[in-house]
């Protein structure tokens, strides 16, 4: 989209077609002989990995709506009906239901790309933005999405996620009502959830064709995080990128086919295969794995309108990332304190989702009991959750703004071909 | 995956500790199921031996709404007959053993011209008769709580069909400090240990058609695979299916690595 | 598209003799083989599913139908005649075997052997699938007051823009008194 198009109509249609439409030129110019830095590792094939699991949660989405029947009475059985009497039907609904977690994993590892790479920073930040929008939508999504079955995960699920709202004083008994449409979770609420859940995946469909314009406006980053400065430092997207991005996607593809296949409940939980029951709570309700970190968050406060407070401000601390990060270099490959502090973060994030599993009181060490601090055991799932949570805040609020100024990072190259040719920092 | 994760690690930090408290359940019983394992299979001798179980046994309290009898007859299912498959232009509705099996049971209906509930002999379209006309009349007899649906028990348990195999083994005197009421019975398997189900099963209480002996450890494993076919009768379907995929998967990998060798053979990256 | 594109783009593939590369070649074959496989459950999931395969066979007891009298009854969603045809409605059925016919068929090819007296069809009119009400019409059969196609008492068109005859679904006796339709 930058620059000069290089592309020549190869026949009269095409050159006839791109006089009035040239939508021909526009994917010549986008996905042939855009020029992409030659650096590229595999980290940068998550982006496609994306578009492909968008894909297949769209196509699956649209098929299982021909079957599914949006009521508190038939969901939980419809959802049944698929799976034992459509043709096909078990293997699209295990698609679905498997596709949303890959989509989470695929979307984690292009965050934490982008994050150790520095590609939020300028002139990228409209692009992080509208990431991290689409990862808003992406939750908003698969939260309730995960409502449809109608099983008792669900229906708690959606009875704890709506009552968060509620802990906004003043307006927050009627953002509650409102969501659900009457005095609890119940058929206007999942009936909104399902008109929700089939809209929103074309609304990040939108955003992702905002987020790839805006890629291609500025270029994309690379693992040194110097931007490219002539021709040597790229290739064209077609065939180099094309055909690393398409390995890539077999291979995750691989990894998709093992679970769909071969443990297809295994990223779900056992008490969603029971009917919703109003009056009976499962004994221990848990979100699934990818909302985990957040829920740790939630929990770790023990004032409900704080905690909920929390929990939004760790994922718009994402949002306002460009500018909180106040170092100069963008690829902490040349910043080895950042480095030390983003693999602790790295480490915190799966403790929070591991904490977010458990009951707050359990015990970390079993057997071990310490001492009340405050209201908790010290050794108590509550408490790690409270130091990770310090440290997920911490890491965004202190040391992104404080380690810019105070760190020495090591000596950047030139140019991107640089080092590569020259056969350094190969990682 | 996670979960998996936090389970190892938590047992992993189990080694070194102390005894777990008493509240807590026992671990199900390992069995080696034969539908385990990425090439696991039914086996459908036992799916019929834990058909027989649930019918003459189970079924008295517990529905099991998502089945209808013509499922018996699936491919992969306890009655499946080749002679009956789609391959011969039939459906398992033609399988006389189904037949039989649905017309052994009275479903209720509606008389056809006075509107009259009635009764008259199931068909293999017909889902399984509930022991209970409604949720209301389930709970009242059975002291407040309604025997849940079977139909997807195996896969609504954390442990599966183990839990249910060692759940139906697992009554005994309650260990120390636990009190039952009366209705109450002491099962170690059970969270809490204290479960209202009074033990469902006895030596010989069914007879089996193969010959196999009738131990509860027998009634029990037979009844628990019959479960976890009727949870998930596509299993070997699916898993069929992704033995094809997977190898596709793997050599579309490999040529695409290949291809990707190639484009950027001349470019040092 | 890949392989022409290197040749198009990498100036270092015109080294190689192999213009069109086996590789890239068989890549892309089984990725449309892949992407084949993969489209048909999703075309496959919109046949009847096996629930409604399992209804779609209906027994029903004719004891229940007086003569000169048509039941109609829900089969697959459409509806199913049955008709307890008088001597004098069959005999004018056979009388019009010989008649210029759009559809020929004589009256002995619609009703079992032996059971003229019933007759069983599927209620969709043969134009554009309107219900045809009973006994209306010039032929004392069917009239569908759609389009204006008249049926006789065999179900035959006899007139109007129906091309064939109303069809007769593939249907047993169990016994005397029942039949299995489907």
């Amino acid at each position: 989209m930058s620059g000069h198009s290089t592309y020549q109509p190869s026949n009269g249609f095409a050159k006839w077609l791109d006089a009035r439409l040239p939508v021909g030129r526009l994917v010549w110019d986008s996905f042939v002989d855009y020029p992409t830095p030659r650096n590229l590792n595999y980290w940068w094939t998550f982006g496609g990995i994306l578009s492909l699991c968008l894909g297949v949660q769209i196509v699956t989405g649209i098929v299982l709506a021909m079957h599914y029947t949006p009521s508190a009475a038939a969901a939980f059985t419809s959802v049944e009906h698929i799976m034992r009497d459509v043709n096909y039907g078990w293997l699209l609904r295990y698609m679905h239901a498997n596709g949303a977690s890959m989509f989470f994993i695929a979307v984690y590892i292009h965050m934490l790309r982008g994050l150790y790479y520095g590609s939020y920073k300028a002139p990228r930040e409209v692009l992080w933005i509208l990431g991290c929008v689409i990862y808003g939508l992406m939750m908003a999504t698969a939260f309730m999405g995960y409502v449809l079955p109608w099983g008792q995960m669900s229906f708690h699920g959606a009875v704890v996620i709506t009552n968060l709202l509620g802990a906004f004083p003043i307006v927050g008994d009627a953002i509650t009502t409102l969501l659900w449409g009457g005095f609890a979770v119940d058929e206007p609420t999942l009936k909104r959830f399902f008109s929700l859940h089939y809209l929103l995946p074309f609304m990040i469909a939108g955003v992702v064709v905002l987020h790839v314009w805006a890629l291609h406006v500025v270029g994309q980053n690379n693992p040194t995080g110097v931007d490219p400065k002539s021709k040597a430092d790229t290739l064209p997207f077609t065939p180099y990128a094309t055909v690393k991005d398409g390995f890539a996607m077999s291979v995750f593809l691989i990894l998709f086919a093992v679970f769909l296949f071969y443990m297809p409940n295994a990223l779900g939980h056992a008490d969603n295969y029971i009917p919703a029951d109003p009056l009976v709570t499962p004994s221990h309700i848990v979100p699934e794995w990818y909302f985990l970190p957040f829920y740790a968050i939630l929990r770790a406060v023990p004032e409900k309108l704080i905690g909920v407070l929390a929990m939004f401000g760790s994922i718009v601390c994402i949002f306002a990332l460009p500018w909180l990060d106040t170092s100069k270099v963008k690829s902490m490959r040349y910043r080895p304190q950042a480095r030390l502090y983003f693999f602790i973060f790295l480490v915190v994030c799966v403790i929070l989702g591991f904490c977010g599993a458990k009951l707050p009181d359990d015990q970390v060490i079993p057997g071990l009991t310490t001492f009340v601090l405050v209201d908790s055991d010290l050794n108590s799932f509550v408490w790690l959750s409270r130091v990770a949570t310090l440290y997920y805040f911490a890491y965004f609020l202190v040391v992104m703004p404080l380690l810019g100024l105070l760190e020495k990072p090591l000596p950047t190259p030139e140019t991107i071909s640089s080092p590569v040719l020259g056969g350094e920092h190969k990682d | 995956m996670l979960r998996k994760v936090t389970l190892l690690a938590a047992a992993l930090l189990l080694v070194g500790g102390p005894a777990m408290a008493a509240a807590k359940a026992h671990e199900p019983e390992p069995v080696a199921f034969s539908f385990e394992g990425p090439f696991g299979r039914f086996n459908q001798v036992q799916l019929q031996r834990g058909y027989k179980v649930y019918r003459e046994v189970c079924s008295s309290c517990h529905s099991m709404t998502l089945l209808a009898f013509r499922n018996l007859g699936d491919p992969s299912g306890p009655f499946f007959d080749p002679e009956y498959s789609a391959e011969k232009g039939l459906t398992s509705n033609d399988n006389p053993v189904v037949k039989a099996l649905a017309a052994d049971t009275q479903i209720p209906d509606l008389d056809g011209e006075t509107g009259d509930p009635i009764t008259r002999p199931g068909i293999p379209a017909d889902r399984f008769p509930s022991p209970f006309p409604n949720i209301i009349a389930a709970k009242a007899s059975n002291g407040g709580i309604a025997p849940p649906d079977l139909s997807l028990m195996a896969k609504a348990r954390e442990g599966g069909p183990e839990y249910i195999a060692s759940l139906l083994q697992g009554y005994g005197p309650p260990e120390h400090g636990v009190t039952l009421a009366p209705g109450q019975h002491y099962n170690k398997y059970f969270p809490g240990g204290v479960i209202g189900m009074a033990p469902p099963l006895a030596v010989d209480k069914v007879s089996f058609d193969d010959g196999t002996k009738s131990t509860v450890k027998q009634q029990a494993e037979d009844v628990a695979a019959f479960l976890m076919w009727a949870a998930e009768p596509k299993m070997e379907e699916r898993k069929k299916m992704g033995f094809s995929v997977l190898i596709f998967l793997v050599l579309f990998s490999g040529m695409l690595y290949a291809s990707y060798r190639r484009v950027w053979k001349n470019e040092s990256h | 598209m890949a392989h022409t594109a290197v040749d198009a783009t990498n100036p270092a593939a015109g080294d190689d003799p192999s213009r069109r590369d086996f590789i890239h070649i068989a890549a892309i074959t089984a990725a449309a083989g892949g992407g084949l496989a993969a489209v048909w459950p999703f075309v496959a999931q919109m046949n009847p599913a096996a629930d409604t395969l399992a209804l779609a066979s209906v027994e029903y007891d004719l004891t229940k139908i007086e003569p000169a009298q048509q039941v109609t009854i829900n089969w697959r969603g459409k509806p199913l005649f049955i008709r307890n045809r008088t001597p004098e409605q069959i005999a004018a059925a056979v009388k019009d075997d010989g008649a210029a016919l759009r559809d020929p068929q004589t009256d002995a090819e619609r009703h079992k052997e032996g059971k003229a007296q019933w007759l069983v069809l599927v209620g969709s009119c043969t134009h554009l699938g309107c219900v045809p009400t009973v006994g209306g019409g010039e032929y004392g059969g069917w009239f569908c007051p759609c389009h204006g196609s008249h049926y006789d008492t065999s179900g035959r068109i006899r007139k109007g823009p129906a091309p064939t005859n109303l069809v007769v679904p593939d249907y047993a006796f169990l016994s005397d008194t029942k039949v299995k339709i489907g």
